[in-house]
């Protein structure tokens, strides 16, 4: 749905809320106008512009979107972030939304289905998850690869667990600073994952969400390991502040990131992420 | 041709009263009273137009020098663009108030005044073109702009005169102006040559006392726009050889260029397509409002390109070079040109003088690097 003025955010209620970790946290949140609640919907991957009273505005991607409630997932490590930490259940925020490309999962249809996040970069594929799992019969397999940095940073561990039990499923955890070995996880970076990894190369489709320099050695490795680079998508991060594609900060090359993506096939972004500073 | 008037120059106030009859406030370019350069602001009358007066522009340079001329656009370009009065450099977006524990938004719908803007010149109504593109074409309308852009009568004047900094003749953006305006003239010795552009503009010419324009007359205007465009020093590369900047991100003459800018965004301030803004709140005192607000922003901030715990592009190498491969070749997939219309503002405004043609053509090895890189000096200036 399209406002008259793009900038300008609806009112939501923060209808519950879940302390992930210390800094991290989820919102349930409810719009209060029934009918923009009733209208809104958003596509896999998409992110919305959460809005703090008198501190200004944050773009956090949708976990999801269940019945008429938004859920989203946040790490308190900005100016704003941290402030809406403190807020608690019945709080009232702004949201503006939803912006931005979506996760190719009509493509994937019949494909081998690779997620590959790293930290809170889990939270953008959540939905495309959830959906390739209530629609398990329509995918191939489904490999699901997280980094952490440390086991108990890790997110939505018993979720993970139930995930793994699906047939065709394999679901692939590494902590790259731990000491110690956990069942089911891995010790190093992503990359100790891909070994293990089991897909069709040349008929599956990549999802990743982390930081600029993990999507970009992984895609690079994925692409000399055989899968075209036209099959990985990547969700990229940058300062967005109208996410409509003007204010002009998010600028990758040609590429507003707010708007012409944030996500992107490998093909798009490779040869501009391989500049240092661009 | 047929459609040409002369408007003789005793005749021009009526122009003026013609268009504040329309309902409009006029903007028109005039003498910043003890800042030595031209700049459109609100002018009452002719007298405010700046009659006699020339620009000397070159890289860090503006001065205004009197000629004698009962001309009154004889200058190529003002020190800022029109951009200010369609895309504000600081606005309220929109305000919202808590009561009772909720939080109610207003939008700020704020009925723009209708604004004439005179001695409107061919690289600025360009710009104009592409502001347009960007805050009205796209997938999103900036409803501010918007009701600034309806509500704008633009009266174009062909220069005469190129500065040294001037390169519209390269874009194809000038002297001559093409589309865009309402009203567009050439101003000859003894008057002006008067052109409509569109039927709001046609209401303002009905009012004035027009006269057929004789061949002589549009030959004089022809002549001078050719000779504006021939007196032009500086040529930006074809749209087509720019696309070569993007095989040259690595090129040691970037680093070159970063040691003389300052990142300090002047270049940025003055360009009449730039566009970027931050977004901020500004809350009241009592805690009770809180107004959201944009500022004009600036790719040469250490804070534009930041996302948490980092700065992407961390020094002017990173950023002059964004900026440059933004204008010059990343605008084209974006809004099918480049983003620079030759007014040579960024040149003229840059206390380091980094001529930014000159760097492209460097950068393309379409030209030496100059051996001395040191900011224009004055005689003038030296002496005072």
């Amino acid at each position: 749905m399209k406002p008259a003025n793009p900038y300008l955010p609806w009112e939501a209620e923060i209808v519950d809320r879940i302390q992930e970790t210390p800094d991290i946290f989820t919102w349930r949140l409810r719009f209060t106008d029934r009918e923009v609640a009733r209208q809104y919907g958003f596509k896999h991957g998409q992110f919305n512009m959460l809005y703090l009273y008198g501190v200004g505005e944050v773009a956090i991607s949708v976990m999801s979107n269940e019945g008429e409630e938004l859920l989203h997932t946040i790490r308190a490590v900005g100016r704003v972030t941290r402030a809406m930490m403190e807020l608690k259940v019945g709080d009232h925020i702004g949201v503006r939304g939803p912006f931005g490309s979506a996760w190719p999962l009509d493509v994937a249809r019949g494909k081998d289905i690779v997620f590959v996040t790293a930290g809170l970069g889990c939270a953008p594929v959540t939905s495309s998850i959830k959906h390739v799992v209530a629609n398990r019969a329509d995918y191939g397999r489904l490999v699901i690869m997280q980094s952490v940095r440390h086991r108990n940073e890790g997110l939505w561990e018993p979720q993970y667990d139930e995930w793994r039990s699906l047939p065709d499923t394999q679901v692939l955890l590494t902590a790259s600073r731990d000491k110690t070995r956990w069942p089911h996880w891995h010790l190093g970076r992503v990359s100790v994952l891909l070994d293990e990894a089991q897909y069709d190369k040349q008929n599956c489709v990549v999802m990743m969400c982390g930081p600029d320099q993990m999507m970009a050695d992984t895609s690079r490795t994925l692409v000399d390991l055989g899968v075209p680079g036209e099959s990985i998508h990547v969700s990229l991060e940058r300062n967005m502040q109208c996410a409509v594609g003007h204010c002009g900060h998010c600028q990758l090359g040609q590429h507003f990131v707010c708007k012409d993506g944030p996500i992107f096939t490998w093909p798009q972004v490779a040869e501009l992420m391989r500049v240092k500073g661009y | 041709m047929s459609d040409m008037r002369y408007l003789h120059r005793a005749d021009l106030p009526t122009l003026f009263s013609a268009i504040r009859e329309a309902g409009y406030r006029l903007i028109g370019p005039r003498e910043e009273t003890g800042q030595g350069g031209l700049v459109y602001r609100e002018i009452d009358g002719v007298e405010d137009l700046p009659q006699g007066v020339r620009d000397s522009q070159a890289p860090g340079h503006y001065r205004l020098v009197k000629t004698g001329s009962a001309r009154c656009f004889a200058w190529a370009n003002t020190a800022s663009a029109i951009k200010p009065y369609l895309y504000a450099p600081r606005e309220k977006l929109w305000r919202a108030v808590r009561k009772d524990g909720r939080v109610h938004f207003e939008a700020v719908e704020r009925e723009a005044a209708k604004t004439a803007i005179l001695g409107v010149r061919a690289c600025d109504l360009a710009a104009l073109e592409l502001q347009d593109a960007h805050f009205l074409q796209g997938a999103y309308v900036d409803p501010y702009y918007k009701a600034r852009r309806e509500r704008l009568l633009l009266v174009a004047v062909n220069c005469t005169h190129a500065a040294d900094t001037c390169f519209c003749a390269s874009t194809g953006d000038g002297p001559a102006a093409r589309e865009g305006y309402d009203l567009l003239l050439d101003e000859l010795e003894e008057g002006y040559l008067l052109r409509v552009g569109s039927e709001r503009g046609a209401m303002i010419a009905a009012d004035l006392p027009l006269q057929p324009a004789s061949a002589a007359q549009q030959a004089e205007a022809s002549a001078q726009s050719e000779a504006c465009a021939r007196q032009q020093q500086r040529a930006l590369p074809s749209q087509q050889r720019l696309q070569q900047l993007d095989a040259l991100l690595e090129d040691a003459r970037w680093t070159r260029i970063a040691e003389r800018c300052l990142s300090c965004g002047n270049c940025t301030a003055v360009c009449p397509t730039c566009f970027c803004h931050r977004e901020f709140e500004v809350p009241a005192l009592d805690g009770k409002s809180t107004e959201h607000w944009r500022d004009a922003d600036s790719c040469f901030n250490e804070d534009h390109s930041y996302i948490v715990g980092e700065v992407v592009r961390h020094g002017s190498r990173e950023r002059y070079r964004q900026w440059m491969t933004h204008k010059l070749f990343n605008w084209v997939p974006q809004y099918g040109r480049i983003g620079c219309t030759g007014c040579g503002r960024c040149t003229t405004w840059c206390p380091a003088s980094i001529d930014f043609v000159l760097e492209a053509n460097v950068l393309l090895g379409l030209a030496a690097a100059p051996e001395v890189e040191l900011p224009h000096v004055d005689g003038s200036e030296a002496a005072e």
